[in-house]
């Protein structure tokens, strides 16, 4: 058997990503063929069998890192003894194994895990994982994809066990040699029957009982999106960046309710969508921006950048992130053309049909954490604008007018501004302004 | 001193010239070729690198193709990127052990002709450490100009840099969340208008003064 290394890169380099396979185990290789595919500082590099033979072992799994120089496979020589020859098995173990769905009773008795299949859990945390809907219980097994010591892998191989049917008690719900252990000691007249699955019967494999329904794993490691990464570094810049201050004001909502309560109907037969506060508080947002220029600008160095254009930017919700579209000259739209932006540039942020001028120069941002049911909240800027209107959700409450008490429409508008730039004064003269065209709405709407 | 043949591709499609760089490759491993320094202007291009996540293309395919839009897997390194019109693309085509037999000195090394040349221009550029690139302005405010994916097989070099001269910079809007990344800027939005011609030129100056090169006169 000869090892193949991570290779020496050069100086600068100590550990590379192992991006891909180009063969798969148990295959031939040629010497200077490529072999596997590393990834090293935007270089990708592709690295040669270094005999040919057969690749016996893969020793380190797609997407790990590894150091140089450290054992990442073994080819074993053509003409060798057919050691590996059944590797066949290995890569996709088929449905030969032992347990059906849940194979609970198999590890329970050595181990203090629970045996949950690990391709198949559906999230132990309650992580909001966008786009993987927790894959249905399958009877078939699933190639296991977590990161795996070679040890581990050799031993699953050696055994013919299914990784996936168990469940690491290691750091990350990872896979340890006591875990492998542990179940193929519970396992053993099962996994040792490899071939005979038919003609064996099905009593003795479901016998042990459990004795306790064990815990779930305690963490489970998933990469971030790519777009969640962006995200990421977006808030924590915002925060560092910009001084953040909020400031709550309530406003009476009642004449917006009503003026909405009017129209929705009629509104939604001519226009074909419904109608929210939101427009309403965007319409006010962008008549307040023009009275106070200075929300609706940015900072460059010592320099206060004034936009002229009020370009509102409206936080859209998306499968495991957010994005900002922009409804530009938003001071020059009616109710009906803002709740039109809204929603056409909401459809297609979700469709990803955006086009790029349509997420670029916000002046200003709105973001409705209301219509999650939030009664406040303090939103992060969007930088580089110096201000954010959070929308509470609107409800009835009993309320004093005129020393009686009365049953009003309600909300809370949230502003978080950079005190860098606006001064609380300024701030709520600002919110003010908002909250006054809301209570004293006047405008008709269609 | 090690001689390289530096060939200016003028205004290529995409595929055509990766089927250039593919020929010089084979030539290179086969032990009878030459280092290469090509330099090209794709036709509007978004391909997606080893790393490189669909999730990172903001626009719909149907959307890209309406646009004229070509996209390519690609096997460089890296992310998704955007080639078009006033971007000058570098693609050195070398055999990286007849120059330090480095992959990290090498990517240090194409950071640094592009630093160099946009000096020339007036432009002060830098590095960002663990970001691979030639970045402009400090802190948040910081932005690409030019980015860097390579491809390495058996130490010879194919893709390389794409640097942002006159690049219509909206299109970088279809491959990532803007607003939501860090902002990509181009020489002529810095205030810089510089001829094609005349960047190139000094791009392989220094690409030549940098890899300790003299040119093969062709």
């Amino acid at each position: 058997m000869t090892d193949v290394v991570m290779p020496q890169m050069g100086e600068s380099i100590v550990e590379g990503t192992l991006t891909r396979w180009l063969k798969k185990q148990g295959e031939a290789v040629v010497r200077d063929e490529p072999l596997f595919e590393i990834s090293t500082d935007k270089v990708d590099t592709e690295i040669p069998a270094p005999i040919s033979g057969i690749l016996a072992e893969i020793l380190v799994t797609e997407g790990n890192t590894v150091a140089v120089n450290s054992i990442v496979a073994r080819i074993a020589a053509e003409g060798a003894a057919p050691v590996a020859a059944p590797v066949a098995a290995a890569p996709a173990p088929v449905a030969v194994a032992p347990a059906p769905v849940a194979p609970a009773p198999v590890a329970a008795a050595a181990v203090p895990a629970p045996p949950v299949p690990v391709a198949a859990a559906p999230a132990a945390p309650p992580v909001p994982v966008a786009a993987a809907p927790a894959a249905p219980p399958v009877t078939a097994s699933v190639e296991y994809s977590g990161p795996l010591s070679p040890l581990v892998r050799k031993m699953a191989r050696e055994n013919n066990v299914d990784l996936t049917k168990i469940t690491g008690t290691g750091a990350g719900g990872r896979i340890t040699k006591d875990d492998v252990e542990g179940y193929l000691k519970g396992a053993a007249p099962a996994a040792a029957a490899p071939v005979a699955a038919a003609a064996r019967p099905a009593a003795p494999v479901s016998a042990p009982p459990v004795s306790s329904p064990a815990p779930t794993a305690k963490t489970r490691v998933e990469p971030m999106s790519n777009m969640r990464i962006k995200i990421a570094e977006h808030m924590v810049m915002s925060k560092r960046v910009s001084a953040h201050v909020t400031t709550v004001h309530r406003v009476d909502m009642t004449k917006v309710a009503k003026a909405r309560a009017k129209n929705k109907d009629e509104f939604a037969a001519r226009h074909g969508m419904s109608l929210t506060f939101l427009p309403f508080v965007a319409r006010a947002a962008a008549e307040a921006l023009r009275h106070f220029p200075m929300l609706n600008a940015s900072i460059d160095g010592n320099n206060i950048i004034f936009h002229n254009e009020v370009n509102i930017g409206i936080a859209v919700a998306l499968d495991g992130g957010l994005i900002v579209p922009v409804i530009r000259n938003a001071d020059e739209k009616n109710v009906v053309g803002m709740q039109r932006s809204i929603v056409d540039l909401a459809a297609r942020a979700r469709s990803k049909q955006l086009k790029p001028d349509e997420i670029q120069g916000g002046t200003f941002s709105i973001t409705n954490f209301g219509s999650f049911g939030s009664v406040f909240a303090t939103p992060v800027i969007n930088q580089p604008q110096v201000a954010i209107l959070g929308v509470g959700t609107v409800e009835k409450v009993a309320a004093v007018v005129d020393d009686g008490i009365a049953i009003r429409s309600q909300c809370y508008l949230a502003l978080t501004f950079d005190h860098r730039l606006i001064d609380g004064a300024l701030g709520d003269q600002f919110t003010g302004k908002v909250k006054s065209i809301l209570e004293n709405w006047s405008e008709e709407v269609l | 001193m090690r001689s390289v043949i530096i060939q200016d591709l003028g205004r290529l499609g995409y595929t055509e010239a990766l089927s250039v760089q593919h020929e010089i490759e084979a030539e290179l491993k086969q032990g009878c070729g030459h280092d290469h320094l090509l330099l090209v202007e794709h036709p509007h291009v978004v391909t997606i690198g080893r790393n490189g996540h669909e999730d990172n293309i903001l626009a719909s395919i149907a959307f890209l193709e309406q646009r004229g839009i070509e996209l390519h897997e690609t096997d460089r390194g890296g992310d998704v990127t955007y080639h078009g019109p006033g971007q000058i693309v570098g693609y050195p085509i070398m055999d990286l052990r007849t120059w330090k037999r480095d992959v990290g000195a090498y990517v240090r090394g194409i950071e640094q002709v592009l630093i160099d040349t946009l000096e020339e221009f007036g432009i002060s550029a830098r590095r960002i450490p663990g970001l691979t690139g030639v970045w402009t302005g400090d802190g948040d405010s910081a932005a690409k100009i030019a980015a860097i994916g390579v491809h390495l097989s058996r130490w010879v070099s194919t893709h390389g840099w794409a640097l942002n001269v006159a690049t219509d910079l909206e299109y970088f809007g279809y491959i990532v969340p803007c607003g939501l990344t860090r902002p990509v800027t181009s020489m002529d939005r810095l205030g810089v208008r510089a001829g094609m011609d005349e960047v190139k030129a000094a791009l392989a100056r220094h690409f030549m003064r940098v890899f300790d090169f003299t040119e093969n006169s062709k």
